[in-house]
């Protein structure tokens, strides 16, 4: 325990000299990257637009409400295309993360030294590059529409869900495995009565979690032609059409709250 | 299970149980299913003929991973890259340091009531606007540039870090704070010796992880003119210049997995 002696007296301290020292060089450091980073994006703001921000946020309020409420009639397609892209985004990325999270597992690999690595490398890949840069890829491969927003939904969820599935796998109950393996069954039985039973609730789970994190992702899609709601806020958006952008905003959120209550609720009957 | 059951289950061949128990709810979630399927496919339009014209670009974009070109943009991909940089650090720096006090007033067991209902407010609110959306508005609020990419980062950070830390303080160790408020310790002294010290290590994962998310999302802030490397991205492919998108992907995915990495280190020594 660092003590520090003065005047005879001993008195506690919650670290020694040196560690203090440490930490006030790594907070000065800390601080000096963050001044530095600050002085960058200070430079390249026009700071008259900053200070006329709160005239142009109560322009734009004004002109927002209310909302134009007739509008939602045209709001129904372009949310069931949003639903969709969701959902069977979804599906195909659990059709290809199964595979990938077995392949990446290290009890399931069939080789740990060739096919997890490449196994990791898609989950890594499609993990880090977000549904909108797919989407500005597929569009410019396949064409706009709903079908680009699908896949590019489906791409982007695989490392997700295959990164979570494989994790389940690796804390699988060996002692069930081994059960199965000493009642003679082939490889393929093993998986099918000894580890996917003990990894299906958290197969669902996850599933759950990612449509619902995909129909948030969705709605946007449509801002670079995607499909799907965000097609309307963009052509509402570059037309200057306030109130319609501030209806497709609240329909928007709604969805958004509506599918995380209905996540939570199917994920708590499953744990 | 009691003799008798044994005794009629014998003779008869095993079967796996099903995952919903109940028949009738399953069958239903089947049917419903399925006619959701055919519903969603009925509606989704592919033009197949495109798909196919599209596949050769495809296939070029796939062959420029194996050649990406770093260099005849390198000014443009470096400008975009230094960009999402210095956002990403100011509005991580700024985020986590909101989302404390946001955090310990989100936290039912140490904020009263009116506290908790203003900092959970602020939680949700934050947690259900998308970052692009946010960015949308903040960009025709503040105009084009990173500073719009900061705030739009720093509102997202909170939203995530504050709800996250608020629900690790509630699940704390309530003796150890007990002790230090029997020592007669003030407030501040309460939280930054009986609170801080059981949250710290988790505090700490949060923040790294958070780093990770915002420098993904800040790659494509750039998309609705909010500053960082996404702009860049989005001309080289509106240009299909796919040499050069592999190439900002293949640095994009490359920060990623150095992040990851080290917050693994990180977390790995703090818990």
């Amino acid at each position: 325990m660092p003590v520090l002696e003065r005047e005879g007296a001993q008195i506690w301290r919650r670290r020694t000299t040196r560690e203090s020292l440490v930490r006030w060089f790594g907070w000065f450091l800390g601080t000096a990257v963050f001044v530095y980073c600050w002085q960058i994006i200070s430079a390249s703001t026009t700071w008259f637009f900053v200070w006329d921000a709160p005239r142009i946020a109560d322009d734009i309020w004004t002109r927002a409400t209310p909302p134009k409420w007739g509008y939602i009639t045209q709001l129904g397609g372009p949310i069931w295309d949003t639903l969709n892209i969701a959902t069977l985004g979804t599906l195909i990325s659990l059709c290809l993360a199964v595979p990938v999270a077995f392949l990446a597992a290290r009890n399931t690999t069939p080789s740990a030294l060739v096919i997890r690595p490449i196994a990791l490398l898609i989950i890594v890949s499609t993990r880090s590059i977000n549904s909108l840069i797919w989407a500005l890829l597929l569009i410019a491969i396949i064409g706009p529409g709903v079908f680009a927003g699908v896949v590019a939904i489906a791409i982007r969820s695989i490392g997700f869900c295959a990164k979570l599935l494989y994790e389940a796998i690796e804390e699988i109950d060996h002692s069930q495995v081994e059960a199965i393996t000493a009642t003679g069954g082939s490889r393929w039985q093993v998986m099918a009565y000894g580890i996917v039973p003990q990894i299906l609730p958290a197969f669902a789970g996850i599933a759950v979690f990612r449509w619902d994190i995909n129909i948030r992702e969705s709605t946007v899609l449509g801002l670079v032609g995607a499909g799907g709601i965000g097609l309307q806020l963009s052509a509402s958006l570059n037309v200057l059409a306030w109130p319609q952008v501030s209806l497709i905003l609240i329909v928007i959120l709604a969805a958004v709250v509506i599918s995380e209550w209905v996540s939570a609720k199917v994920r708590g009957a499953i744990i | 299970m009691s003799h008798r059951e044994l005794d009629d289950m014998l003779g008869k061949g095993w079967r796996k149980p099903a995952f919903v128990k109940n028949p009738l709810v399953r069958w239903l979630l089947i049917v419903g299913f399925v006619a959701y399927l055919i519903a969603a496919f009925m509606t989704i339009e592919v033009d197949w003929g495109r798909v196919y014209e599209g596949l050769d670009r495809g296939w070029a974009f796939i062959l420029a991973f194996t050649s990406p070109d770093f260099l005849s943009r390198w000014s443009d991909i470096w400008g975009g890259l230094v960009e999402s940089i210095v956002m990403t650090v100011a509005a991580s720096v700024v985020g986590i340091l909101i989302s404390i006090p946001i955090g310990l007033g989100a936290a039912r067991n140490i904020a009263p009531l009116p506290v908790y209902v203003v900092c959970r407010g602020i939680v949700a609110i934050s947690r259900a606007l998308q970052e692009i959306i946010v960015a949308i508005l903040l960009v025709a609020i503040f105009g084009f540039g990173p500073l719009a990419g900061f705030l739009t980062l720093s509102f997202a950070t909170i939203g995530f870090l504050s709800k996250l830390l608020a629900e690790d303080i509630e699940s704390m160790d309530k003796v150890q704070a007990e002790a230090i408020k029997a020592s007669g310790a003030r407030w501040m002294q309460w939280i930054n010796y009986g609170v801080q010290p059981q949250v710290m290590p988790r505090l700490v994962g949060l923040s790294m992880y958070r780093i990770d998310i915002n420098f993904r999302e800040s790659a494509i802030l750039g998309l609705v003119g909010a500053g960082g490397i996404g702009a860049t991205l989005n001309t080289a492919f509106d240009r299909y210049e796919y040499d050069t998108a592999a190439a900002i992907l293949i640095l994009i995915i490359g920060i990623v997995m150095t992040l990851e990495y080290l917050s693994g280190v990180i977390r790995a020594r703090v818990q």
